[in-house]
């Protein structure tokens, strides 16, 4: 792992990213664990902008973006909320990228609609990196799963990673069992029938070699679990509210539930979560999704200093 | 001797080896309707050799653009286009699936960014383009959203 060649490269979807640039990236993200936490002070970005482009409101990510580009010295111009943009009035994707092309060195983007990211990405030769692109793809979740993963266990290869919830939906979980295949992981999808993994996921997870266990008992499938990485079940989904309360409480996680775990599992969770953890488990060693989020900043420093150049 | 099932054509072209039932969209495609000006056949459900069935279509005093080329090639990647000149084929070419289309297809997710309007009813400046992953089944992904068309041949612009 030596030629990293990310400057200047756009971070659109995971699946752009060969398992060397993967590890890449995350090693790099470990060295700016200590900068991320203020431990340490780094002036790597002095003198760089990045434009945060949110066209959908984000706390987490914008967040996370806009503390990484601080931390390294860097600054960075933006919009939470697309209300106050010119979007408003008609302009174009193309257009306001091409106007933070012009003000700025990276932009990040987020934006209701699938593939605004690959769009933004060929209308600017400063690098986009995709901060979400409605039901589409959210690489640097991605990323920070794998960081949380790899920093918590030490190797992502051959451990059982059991995905819980609403995995039909769930933005976050297509991309990460994809990237958790490349990575050798072995997979456990848990989730109600009507919101199992879908058919295009599995195939490719197959295609890498990994037969994913499916199961429907969270009770059954917790036991094996090296990481149990849980989502969130919506009530939208079902038709009716008993159902919902019948199958969100099967799976949701408890210090009862927890007695079949093993001792050194961990819960990783994207945040928000609203019912699915049990607030005594944050107290828990097994707790992990606070740690989770933590981490988005450091995996973000380390794609905005390699995107922007910059290797200190 | 050939034999024609219709009559022979001075100039023109004949689009010959059309995949079964397929004749009707390749005219569609080529944007033959109600207000033809010149002859046009439409032979459907020929017997080929191959214990199948093809389609023909023949037009005469017309050749087909790039962009009728390329769409043709997407619906029917068995074609080949004869063009007709003093009734003999002066030229015969098998039509060729591209690898990338772009403007001829668009994309059938309704939240993909190449059918966004703005408030202004403005359009990203950019044409639909897709990676065809096959032709047989035609397979066409979006470079945009990365969703596969499930129906290219609905989607045809
Ligand atoms: N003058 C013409 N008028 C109408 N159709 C023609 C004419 N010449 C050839 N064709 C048709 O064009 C296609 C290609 O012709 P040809 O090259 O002779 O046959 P093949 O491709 O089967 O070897 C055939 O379907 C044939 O019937
Ligand atoms: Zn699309």
């Amino acid at each position: 792992m030596h030629m990293l060649k990310m400057k200047d490269r756009d971070v659109v979807s995971i699946g752009d990213f060969t398992l060397e640039e993967i590890e890449g990236i995350m090693d790099h993200a470990k060295k700016m664990v200590p900068i991320a936490k203020g431990e340490k002070k780094s002036k790597a970005l002095d003198g760089k902008i990045l434009s945060t482009l949110f066209f959908e409101p984000s706390t987490r990510t914008r967040l996370s973006f806009e503390s990484a580009m601080l931390r390294l010295g860097g600054e960075f111009i933006g919009f939470a909320e697309p209300s106050v943009t010119s979007a408003k009035k008609g302009e174009t994707l193309a257009d306001t990228i091409r106007m933070a092309e012009a003000y700025s060195d990276v932009i990040v983007l987020r934006h209701p609609r699938e593939g605004a990211a690959r769009l933004a990405a060929k209308f600017s030769s400063k690098p986009v990196i995709n901060a979400g692109d409605g039901a589409g793809q959210h690489p640097t979740q991605t990323l920070l799963d794998l960081f949380t993963i790899k920093t918590e266990k030490g190797k992502i290869g051959g451990m059982n990673i059991n995905l819980v919830g609403d995995l039909k939906y769930g933005r976050t979980v297509h991309s990460l069992a994809h990237a958790l295949a490349m990575f050798g992981a072995e997979l456990t999808f848990t989730a109600p029938k009507d919101l199992q993994m879908p058919e295009h996921v599995i195939n490719r997870v197959k295609e890498l070699g990994v037969r994913p266990k499916m199961e429907e008992s969270l009770e059954n499938s917790i036991e094996d679990a090296d990481v149990v990485y849980v989502t969130r079940i919506q009530k939208e989904r079902f038709a009716d509210l008993a159902e919902f309360e019948k199958v969100s409480g099967a799976y949701r996680i408890d210090m009862d539930m927890l007695e079949k775990a093993r001792e050194d599992m961990i819960i990783m969770h994207p945040l928000p979560r609203v019912n699915e953890i049990a607030p005594e488990v944050d107290s828990t060693p097994h707790a992990k999704y606070f740690v989770q989020a933590f981490n988005g900043v450091p995996v973000r420093m380390a794609l905005l200093s390699l995107v922007l150049g910059v290797r200190k | 001797m050939r034999e024609f099932r219709v009559q022979p054509i001075r100039n023109g072209t004949v689009i010959d080896h059309i995949d079964s039932g397929k004749a009707l969209k390749v005219i569609k495609i080529m944007g033959i309707d109600e207000n033809v000006t010149s002859v046009v056949s439409v032979i459907m459900h020929v017997p080929s050799s191959k214990k199948e069935y093809k389609d023909i279509v023949k037009v005469e005093d017309r050749e087909l653009n790039p962009k009728e080329l390329e769409k043709i090639a997407l619906l029917a990647p068995n074609a080949t286009i004869n063009i007709i000149r003093d009734y003999d084929v002066v030229k015969k070419t098998k039509v060729k699936p591209p690898e990338r289309v772009a403007g001829i297809v668009r994309c059938a997710n309704p939240n993909c960014i190449t059918n966004a309007k703005t408030s202004m009813d403005t359009t990203e400046p950019v044409e639909p383009e897709f990676v065809v992953e096959s032709t047989k089944p035609l397979k066409l992904r979006c470079i945009y959203c990365d969703r596969e068309l499930e129906n290219p041949e609905e989607n045809l612009i």
